[in-house]
This record gives structure tokens, sequence and C-alpha cells, in this order.
């Protein structure tokens, strides 16, 4: 199973967990499973089912471009800001 | 996997750049070069007052100019949407974008565009802005965060709602955005720590400083097709971004990237294309605009002035247990400061088990920040670096000890969450240490040692090349990204790798939006690392495609021969099937016309893989004790740069990111008035170091190959400005005896705090 990090911004959702087992063959099936444990989530993290602008989703360590990214046994997926540069 | 650099053979060379030429002898192109036929001049009216609402605006005398062909005000863009777009390095505001390139309701910093004119000469034009009649009603600006937070400050934005931790709030607040990042029992790591700092910074607003202005040259064709020619680090970013304010497709937008005068970040957003481009249809005619060095300086996006709180603990024996940030950024005019990367960067160099991090996007009366260096890395580091060196100093341990000891690497977790990839903090501070710089003893008064590390995420975004296969054995190669730093050189470079042939024999070049695929922008230490890629990738198919056409001329009844018959090294391709069949990459290329026709290979990437890059300098200064001055002595940088494709272009973006810091640190710094205006709009004014104020700045190329590229680059352009306001702000604390806490470190400020300070 995937671990899914909660960051604190998201963690009034899941009433203080940080962190969460989520089992799922791709970035869609995990954040759907996430919705179902912890409803509204979702809503915060794409928008018409897309990955918001403002959020960026890595899965080990690398921003998914999508949310048909593959996501592996024991994959981590975290909710960070995007990053650009200069 | 990254190749072995035993192989390489143009990989880690020095060759000329194959732009070099032309700009010293003065034939570049740039944009301020640029004539069209029937070309007109525009000029920008800029408000005089740092925050006003527009009540009216009168053009018509202006217009009744005579050699006046087009005025226009924020009447003449369409009315933008609140909608977020993907028309940047990362997504923008179309309504904050479009605000910021000219003013509708409210002016919002001093130097907001409000109107614009296009005439036959820039005298005229220039006359013509003194007729346009505005009538302001001024407003109280809000000049910093500390002010603009406070619940009775005057509002930028009266119908922006706060954002707290995610969730929309019903408060109206300059504070626009708060976040927060944690890890580990904060207060528990407080509790085991020995010796516990906490201390405020604050830094100054500060501009990129490129050379070359802002400038766009826009013909809005008859036929509905508007071209535009500009100074820009991404012809993809204005063809969108031009065509979403003008509400047209964006294939109804060519933009030619023109050769670039620098940019740190600075030319990433559009300014002038959209006014030009609107002036342009209003008069049929081309429009040329080019900013002053005041419309930069007030009508730019700096990087964000900021006030940062620290607190670290650490053990007796050197061991960081927990560390706590506030971080609050100026936005400028609309939201969105690079406050949530400073967060992300400012203890990154650290495995830390118990970590705290807050951030805000404050929105003052100031240009819209936009991107520098690393952008919001320096800031933090200016603050954590600071506070760590005076950790160090009270349990008497080395400050680059106490950096190894704690020092970040593969698979050790940043405060956001993610692990590290391999990456070369620790290689860089050893370097550091070992270097006969930090051997060898500083002596002398009123003289400092000072050292700090880094951290930049680097990116990789989406890049596409397209190599052409001359008759000759040459190749052309067509590419995306602006060339700001010799990018043309390490891009051909790559190639010519892949191809086995000289780097002579590549000839790059950079296309408009309609002769290349998309190519974001040159930001983010991202070319050489990812157009790069797709230069080695395009070189690959070149190569398969070669091997089907030498295969093609072995190829025979007795003993047929394909593709996968033939192998290719160091420029020849050889058949498997028979040794004493070889034919050379120009041999090849020489029958092309007689084995299938043209040949062009393609790549479009969109790589994962970027590696992080991590510095850490030392420097000595000497302090002036009757006038603050601060003199640099001794400046080495040590950087982990993955590959060093050119070295020299590296340890050239390495001397001026140091530089640039330098300037930061010392003198660099927007001097506002208690009306909202800039009062050191010009480079006499506003101090950048230049090579008078400067030694030698030496350079370490520490190559930790990063392993999600062919070759192991990691960008280099960004991280060499991280470390140098914290590292001369210790070398200065050393000196004095008093901690540094503001940037800049001006004589005057030096002063105060050697006679007044704590």
């Amino acid at each position: 199973m995937a671990h899914v990090f909660i960051p604190p911004m998201l963690q009034e959702l899941t009433a203080g967990t940080a962190q969460v087992q989520i089992e799922g063959r791709t970035v869609r099936d995990v954040l759907n499973r996430l919705e179902e444990r912890f409803p509204g989530i979702k809503e915060r993290l794409l928008q018409a089912g897309d990955i918001r602008p403002d959020v960026a989703i890595a899965v080990d360590g690398e921003v998914a471009f999508d949310i048909t990214e593959r996501v592996e046994a024991n994959s981590e997926i975290h909710f960070i800001p995007p990053i650009s540069g200069g | 996997m990254a190749e072995a650099t035993a192989t390489y053979k143009v990989i880690g060379t020095r060759p000329v750049r194959p732009d070099g030429s032309d700009k010293v002898t003065g034939r570049a192109i740039y944009g301020g070069d640029m004539r069209l036929t029937g070309m007109l001049y525009g000029k920008v009216l800029r408000s005089p007052h740092a925050h006003a609402r527009i009540v009216s605006i009168d053009t018509s005398k202006a217009e009744a100019l005579p050699g006046v062909r087009a005025v226009m005000t924020a009447q003449d863009i369409p009315e933008p949407e609140d909608r977020m777009a993907a028309a940047g390095e990362v997504a923008v505001n179309l309504k904050y974008l479009c605000q910021n390139v000219m003013a509708r309701q409210k002016a919002l910093y001093k130097g907001h565009a409000v109107a614009a004119v296009a005439a036959t000469s820039v005298h005229i034009a220039e006359e013509a802005l003194g007729l346009i009649e505005v009538d302001y009603e001024v407003l109280p600006p809000v000049m910093n965060v500390l002010d603009a937070i406070q619940d009775d400050a005057p509002k930028l934005h009266e119908e922006l709602m706060a954002m707290d931790m995610g969730q929309k709030t019903d408060k109206v607040s300059n504070a626009v955005n708060h976040f927060q990042f944690k890890m580990g029992d904060l207060a528990a790591g407080f509790a085991a720590a020995d010796v516990v700092i906490e201390r405020e910074f604050n830094t100054g607003t500060v501009h990129q400083g490129y050379i070359e202005p802002h400038n766009a040259t826009v013909l809005w064709n008859e036929d509905g097709h508007v071209h535009v020619w500009t100074s820009t680090q991404g012809s993809f970013v204005i063809q969108k971004q031009t065509a979403e304010i003008l509400g047209i497709p964006v294939s109804q937008v060519t933009v030619t990237p023109c050769e670039i005068g620098g940019g740190f970040g600075g030319k990433i957003p559009v300014y002038l294309e959209p006014l030009a481009a609107v002036l342009s249809k209003k008069s049929g005619r081309p429009v040329k605009i080019i900013m002053t060095r005041i419309e930069e300086f007030e009508g730019t996006g700096p990087t964000p002035a900021s006030h940062i709180r620290v607190k670290m603990g650490v053990t007796n024996d050197g061991r960081i247990v927990a560390a706590e940030a506030d971080l609050k950024y100026e936005a400028g005019a609309f939201p969105g400061s690079p406050v949530t990367a400073g967060a992300m960067c400012i203890f990154a160099p650290y495995t830390i088990p118990n970590m705290q991090v807050d951030g805000y996007d404050v929105v003052v009366n100031k240009p819209k920040t936009q991107a520098y260096r690393a952008p919001g890395a320096s800031n933090a580091a200016f603050a954590s670096e600071t506070v760590i060196d005076e950790l160090a100093e009270r349990i008497g341990m080395d400050p680059l000890e106490i950096r190894s000891l704690n020092g970040t690497k593969e698979g050790e977790r940043r405060v956001d969450g993610p692990t590290f990839p391999r990456v070369g903090f620790l290689e860089t501070v050893h370097a550091a240490l070992e270097h006969e710089h930090y051997a060898t003893p500083l002596s002398g008064p009123n003289r400092g040692r000072g050292v700090a590390s880094g951290f930049w995420f680097n990116v990789g975004f989406q890049s596409s090349v397209v190599i052409n296969v001359n008759s000759d054995g040459t190749v052309n190669l067509v590419e995306g990204s602006a060339d700001i730093g010799g990018t043309r050189a390490s891009i051909a470079m790559q190639a010519a790798e892949k191809l086995g042939i000289p780097y002579e024999d590549v000839k790059p070049m950079v296309a408009s939006t309609d002769g290349i695929g998309y190519t974001d922008v040159t930001g983010g230490s991202r070319t050489t690392f990812a157009t790069g890629y797709a230069a080695h990738d395009a070189a690959l198919d070149v190569i398969e495609q070669m091997k089907g056409r030498a295969a093609r001329r072995w190829d025979s009844e007795e003993t047929p021969i394909g593709p996968e018959d033939v192998d290719y090294a160091d420029g020849v391709f050889q058949c498997k099937k028979d040794a004493e069949k070889t034919l050379t990459f120009k041999e090849v290329a020489a029958t092309l016309a007689r084995t299938g026709g043209p040949l062009t290979g393609r790549a479009t990437v969109q790589p994962r893989g970027v590696g992080g890059a991590f510095a850490t300098h030392v420097v000595d200064v000497e302090v002036d004790p009757d006038t603050g001055k601060v003199s640099i002595l001794r400046y080495t940088a040590t950087q982990d740069v993955g590959t060093a494709i050119h070295p020299s272009y590296v340890e050239g973006q390495i001397q001026g990111g140091v530089v640039q810091g330098i300037g930061w640190a010392l003198n660099e710094e927007f001097v506002y008035n208690d009306d909202g205006n800039m009062a050191n709009a010009s480079f006499l004014d506003y101090r950048m170091p230049t090579s008078l104020d400067l030694p030698m700045i030496e350079t370490v190329l520490v190559e930790v190959p990063n392993p999600g590229h062919p070759y192991g680059v990691r960008g280099v352009g960004e991280v060499p400005i991280v470390p140098p306001p914290a590292a001369v702000a210790n070398a200065i604390s050393r000196a004095t005896g008093k901690r540094m806490t503001d940037l800049p470190m001006s004589p005057g400020y030096i002063l105060d705090k050697i006679h007044n300070g704590a």
C-alpha cells in the first residue's frame, strides 16, 4: 500500500492524522480512496478532475504530471506546493 | 542513469560559445535593434502614486497630438477572468497578471502602468503621455510586511478573502495566504536542546539588475496574427500570457526571442507585449516599446523584502534537534511571493528531526515580485545560516563541522515531506573544509571569516529539440530555450557527445514559437538539464535512423543487414556481421539523398530525476570601523554541479550568483520615501557591485553526477546566490562581534551595529 503523507494544511480533514496507508494503482485510485476515508480532501487537491494548479503531488519524490501516474506498492505520496525558479 | 564520465570526449571541455563572435562584434540582434517598416514607438504612462483609486482617465488631448497614432488604457484589454491558468512556470491568476500589465480600478504601486501611447517618434510619445489626464483618489500606501499584516492596515484588495491553512477565510487581509510545514515534535526537540537561539531578520527589496531593459516589438497583422519580438527567458510563456490577456487563441501569437541581456528570473512574465499588441492593433502599425531604467526599477518585479523569525536548538555535541521559522514575504501588489520555496529551502541542508515552518504571503504597495535566482531561498538562508553560525559559536564548534555533522544526504527528509535523492551537500562542505582558503589563517584587525550553505530544488518541465543532419556531416540543432548563460553551447555539447562528432559540427539555434515544439522557460536552472536531455535523446534518434541508412548501404541478398546489425561508436558506424564494413558519420550524412532523403532527429521531454543543488561558501571580509564599509578580501564557492558540461560556464554561473548575492548582502535595496516612491531608481543610487569592488571569486566544482540525467547534469545557475548574504553576515559578525540581522549590511547599518547593536 502507498504511504500517503497528509500535510498540516489538510489535517483538519483527517482529524490530525499525518500519514495513512492507501491502496491504489494510480494517483487517481489513491485520491478516490482517500476521499472515502476523509470526505472533502479530493476537492482540496483536484479541480475539474485534474491536479489543482497550486498543488503538486509527489510520488516517490517526483512530481506527478497528472492523476493517471502509477503508484507502486510502497510509494510515498506527498502533497506539496509547485516549484518554479528564476 | 548517468553515463560514466570517463567516456566523455566533448563534455567537460571549454569550447568557444557559438554566439560569441556576434556578441563581441555588436552584430547580435537584441530587442532594441528591431526595426520594422512603418514602426511606431510606444511609451507607458505610470502611476505617480503607490496606492490610488483611478477615478477617470481622459486621453483626448493625447490622441489629438500630431504624430500620435494610438492611445490605450485598461479598457482596451478584455476584462480579465479571476482564474488560474497554465501560463507561466507555474499557474498564474489571469486577473492579477492582467491588472499588473495595466491598472484598472486601482494603481497599486508607483510605476504601475495606467495608459500607453504609440507615436511616430519617442519624443512625441513622451509628450503625449503628459497630455493624458488621470484623476486619482490617493490612498495611504502599505510598504512593508509588518505594517501590512496589521488589522487596521489599508487593504490593497478589498474583495480578496485571505487563505489560512488551505481554507478561504471570511477576513480581508494583506496577508493573503498562510501555510505550514511540520515534522516531528517541536516542543520535545527544543526540550532536548542545550542551546536555543531565536532571532528575527529583515531583508530588503532587491532587483535582478539585468543590463538590457524589457522591450517588445509587436505587429498585429491585418490577418489577425500577432508577431512579437522580445527579450524573454521563455518565448512560450510570453505567447501564452499575451494570448490569455488579449483573449485570442495561442496559435494566433508568434513570439521570436531576440538575444537577451540578462534576466535572472525577471524576464519571465509579460509587461510590454500586450500593450504593444493593442497599440499595434489600434494603429495598424508595428509598435516598439523599450523600458527606461527607472521603469525597470519602478514597474517590474523585484525579489521580495521579508521578515523572518528563526529559532533553532542544538545539543552541546553539535546535533541540531529542533528548528522553527516564520517567513513573511512581500508579494508586491498581487499575491504570489516565493515564500513557499523559501519555506521549503530554509532548513533543507540539514537533517533535523523536529521542524515547523510557517509562511505568509503578504501584499504591499510595491511592484509584483518576480523570480530572482533561487527565488525565496536567499532570504531564508540568510536567517537560518546566521542562526546556525551563532549556535556553532556558542557551543565552540567549527561552523563547517556543524554543517558536516548535521548535513543532509540521500534518503533524508525535507520539511515538506519528500526525501532527497542522491545529492552532494556533504561533499560541498568537505570541499570547503579541505580548501586551502579555509586552511589559511585569517589575520589582521577587523577581519572575519564566514561560511554558509544553501539549497535550491532546480526544475525539469518541458523541452523540445530537433536535429537536422546536413550533407557535410554537420548538424543544425533547433531548440526553444532562450540562451542567457551559454546554453546553446551546453546543449550543443551534449548533442555532440552523443553523436560522436566534434562540438564545432553542431550548429545550435533558438527558434520562435512557430519553429520548435513547446519549451518551458530558461529558468529554474533547467535548461542544460532538460533541453540538454532532449538534445541527448534527439541525437539518439539521429543515430538510430542513420544506422538504417548505413545498413541500407551494406544490405545484400547474400548478407541481409538491418539497422539492428549496426553498431555506432566514436563517429563510426560498423556492421556487426562484417567488422570491415564501416562508415563515418560524415560518410553516411553525405549519402542521405540516396538512402532515403533528409534526416531529422527529434525529441520532446518532460524529464523526472531533477537533481537538487547545494553550495557551501567561505568568505573573508574586513570591516572599516570608522566608515562601516565592508571589503571582500577573498571568496570561495564550492558547489555540487552534477556533471559540469562546460566548466567555464558553470564557473561563470557561480561567480555571477555570488556577485549578485554579495550585492544583496552589502548594498542593494529599494529605498522608499513615506509616500511609497522609490528614491534610488537608477544604477547610480541602487548600488550593485562592480569588478572594482570584488576579488576574483574562486570556484570549486564538486561533481556528484545526478542519476536522473544521462550525463549527470544538475542545474547550477541559481543556488550560488543562496549562501552569500549569510556567509558575508557571518564574516562581519566575527569581525565586529555583533550579529547581523538585516539586509543590506550597508555602512550605516554596520556602524549602528558596532556602536549600538547587540
